[in-house]
């Protein structure tokens, strides 16, 4: 099954290597991995998805627990959880078919953010599902995509708190409505 | 479980040091009086600085051996090993000895120099990378280019050697961080309390199963392992085993824990355990697991292991619970401090059926018992071990290697006592027994200690004869000389059809190798020279070698095959066809 595991880290160099370490020696193909800082001055914020037996969940939590730099980690499960992916994609494209891609961003929400003689730029944000949603249709259609870059997951639990630092700071309560499933309405997602 | 910190050190007003004398007076500030190493040019500055500091050193003759040597002395004492070495080769010599630190959770810290921080990662002369290196075999290891991080980086390091499961942590510190200079105070470099791993608890609701299961069970077995020794809970196991009447199986690592003598104490289980040991497991309907790791070396085939037993756990670890056998009830938390929680919910019970079946198991186990045959004139390793055992009383500190000795010295060597029996159990080391036993004498240097070694261990590391010399140490060294590399050979002859390729060894004549050295030895071939050559080497003022010249193709039994489920055990030939049924 696929496992995502949100952990704080202390930013320090090195401590990818040991959360990224921990995985190989297992065995345990990383699917995504994105890093970036938290709300917690010297914490780093990760998200990592991969692949492994339902079993695996525990051990890989007690162990990256047991890292020295690894402070808190979350293993989310099927919790209520938002996730998205940021994709840029940029695509060969003329004044001449521009608008073409213009109404494909436009039903996929997503935006153009560079714009050259003969390409230009989109930049999406969403799940998964929708971002390769996106690249299928472009795919399909006579422009071509030059590059894809995209960030990884990120994921975040619904409900006040994700981190358990946090909680254990005095968090509130998991009562939360669902504004992404209630405003966004896309026939793609 | 800890060294005490040195508290006239500690008391010292900060004062500005070089890198290399904070290196020293934290070591010190540590308890630390004894550390192994060899010196090179990246740590030359901090060697340059050690005779100002009331610390001991010994020149190894390689670094594999500082490795062993300071996880000998973790072992014996219960304290952190330190051992030293210089970058590049220096560095990556210790590898071997930290893997088998961190396989055993042994808390030692190594400290390695390294290039100057302005030239590291330009591949410079004797650099390595070796923090990249060691990432899989520590706790942790650190990368220190400031002399103001060193107090700091190095009592951190001690911190989580000996904390919860321990293990080996290397700091590596850059030359010019050594000859750097910084305000040393060891009070402020002291680390943040040690965070506790939120898995770690022991719930109500498992203690109230456990004891439960412990009231119901007809047929419980101890699992007791290496945990109860690291966690001193040596006690609280001979009070759980007495009141409840429940006999204890022990691991390699586990033996000691329990004393050999008691009559609750089954012997080894696994592999190389006797049948009754692993017949009763495999039988029992509760198995109380106390500080193992349900290792393949214990468990054999994991889907015919101990299938009747409800199994509770006891670990410190939380990556250990549930890893290798699914267990009903995992108690995650320091062995002592579960015990003290769980003894008040425990009350007597009547064991005696149990144990009377236990008792029959053993039945006829006089087949293997080959210290009870007669003097065929032939000389068994199992007669060098057990006379060992009768002639030293028990009371030595034997340091094994790895291999069929180490077998036999775990069956025919009872121990009473915790880190009377020191030996490579996870990573299985060649090489390890004669450096590990000098560690073991300084820590320990009031106790005999014996070395028992194989004629291909032996010389991994025989290099190391030459530091007993130098140290002027007392220590015994008993050589199985089969001629073999006798547990491969073993593997060929019951696995390979008898193809001993590689297996045959040609030695040294290792008495006078030992002579060359300077140390005395003789040479053994019956057994009635045997007791006399102990005696001899034991009254010696100086380290004696004694060369077991013993049976060249002897096999340890029983033995479960690799993956083989835990009663199907090969047999002594002879009396019993290879595969014994449970009413054998």
């Amino acid at each position: 099954m696929l496992h995502t595991f949100v952990a704080y880290v202390e930013d320090l160099p090195g401590v990818l290597t040991r959360v990224a370490s921990l995985f190989r020696r297992l065995n345990i193909n990383i699917t995504s991995l994105t890093v970036g800082r938290s709300e917690r001055v010297g914490l780093s914020r990760m998200t990592v998805v991969a692949e492994a037996s339902a079993e695996a969940g525990h051990r890989i939590r007690a162990s990256l627990f047991k890292l020295e730099n690894v402070v808190d980690v979350d293993d989310i499960g099927s919790s209520p959880a938002v996730t998205r992916e940021l994709a840029l994609i940029k695509v060969a494209a003329t004044p001449k078919n521009r608008s073409q891609i213009f109404e494909l961003v436009e039903v996929f929400r997503a935006r153009i953010v560079d714009l050259a003689p003969e390409s230009l730029m989109i930049e999406m944000t969403g799940v998964e599902s929708k971002i390769e949603g996106l690249i299928q249709v472009l795919n399909e259609g006579e422009d071509r995509v030059l590059e894809i870059c995209r960030s990884g997951k990120m994921t975040m639990r619904r409900g006040q708190h994700t981190s358990r630092v946090l909680k254990a700071m005095g968090a509130g309560s998991h009562n939360s409505v669902d504004v992404d499933e209630v405003n966004t309405v896309s026939a793609l997602e | 479980m800890g060294n005490d910190t040195n508290t006239q050190a500690t008391n010292n007003p900060p004062t500005r040091l070089t890198g290399a004398e904070i290196v020293w007076a934290t070591l010190v500030g540590e308890g630390v009086t004894d550390v192994f190493g060899y010196p090179g040019g990246a740590i030359l500055p901090v060697y340059d600085a050690l005779r100002k500091f009331p610390i001991h050193h010994t020149l190894v003759r390689h670094e594999q051996g500082a490795a062993h040597m300071a996880d000998g002395y973790a072992r014996a004492s219960g304290k952190v090993g330190v051992c030293i070495a210089t970058s590049g080769p220096g560095a990556t010599n210790l590898v071997t000895g930290i893997a088998t630190a961190m396989l055993d959770s042994i808390p030692i810290v190594c400290i390695t120099g390294n290039v100057s921080s302005k030239i590291l990662g330009t591949d410079a002369f004797q650099e390595v990378d070796i923090t990249g290196i060691t990432l899989p075999v520590t706790k942790h290891n650190f990368l220190v280019n400031r002399t103001e991080d060193i107090a700091a980086a190095i009592r951190y390091a001690f911190q989580i050697a000996k904390s919860s499961r321990p293990g080996p942590v290397l700091v590596d510190i850059t030359k010019d961080a050594q000859q750097g200079t910084a305000i040393f105070d060891f009070a402020a470099a002291k680390p943040r309390a040690v965070r506790p791993h939120p898995m770690r608890k022991i719930e109500e609701s498992g203690l109230a199963q456990a004891a439960e299961l412990i009231r119901n069970a007809q047929r419980p077995v101890i699992l007791a392992g290496h945990g109860v020794i690291e966690s001193s809970a040596m006690e609280q196991i001979r009070t759980l085993a007495e009141r409840t009447q429940t006999p204890v199986a022990l691991t390699l690592l586990g033996l000691g824990a329990f004393p050999a003598s008691h009559p609750l104490n089954l012997g080894m289980m696994g592999m190389h355990g006797e049948s009754w040991v692993n017949h009763a497991i495999q039988e029992a309907d509760l198995l109380i697991a106390c500080g193992m790791r349900f290792d393949d070396r214990v468990t054999g085939s994991i889907s015919t292991y101990a299938t009747k037993a409800k199994k509770i756990h006891i670990e410190v670890d939380p990556a250990e619970v549930n890893k290798n056998i699914k267990v009903d009830v995992p108690l995650i938390g320091d062995m002592s401090e579960v015990l003290e929680s769980l003894l008040p919910r425990v009350s007597g019970r009547d064991g005696s059926a149990w144990i009377k079946t236990i008792d029959g198991l053993k039945g006829d186990s006089a087949v293997r018992d080959i210290k009870n045959l007669p003097d065929s004139g032939h000389l068994y390793a199992a007669h060098v071990i057990h006379d060992l055992w009768r002639i030293t009383e028990g009371n030595a500190v034997v340091v094994t290697d790895v291999g069929q000795h180490q077998m036999w010295e775990a069956q025919y060597y009872h121990h009473e006592h915790p880190r009377s029996l020191i030996t490579s159990g996870g990573l299985g080391t060649m090489g390890f027994a004669l450096p590990a036993a000098i560690g073991a004498k300084f820590a320990c240097p009031e106790k005999e200690v014996w070395v028992i070694v194989g004629d291909g261990g032996f010389q991994m590391t025989a290099c190391e004869l030459s530091t007993i010399v130098q140290e002027k140490i007392k220590i015994n060294i008993a050589v199985i000389n089969n001629g073999f590399l006798g547990m491969v050979r073993q593997w060929q002859e019951f696995f390979y059809d008898k193809n001993y390729e590689c297996t045959p060894l040609i030695s040294p004549d290792f008495v006078k190798l030992a002579d060359a050295h300077g140390i005395s030895g003789r040479a053994v071939r019956t057994r009635a020279e045997l007791a006399s050559a102990v005696e001899e080497a034991r009254s010696a003022p100086g380290a004696f070698l004694l060369n077991f010249m013993v049976e060249k193709e002897e096999s340890v039994y029983p033995m479960i095959p690799a993956g083989s489920a835990l009663h199907e055990m090969i047999r002594r030939p002879g009396k019993n066809p290879l595969v014994e049924s449970s009413d054998d």
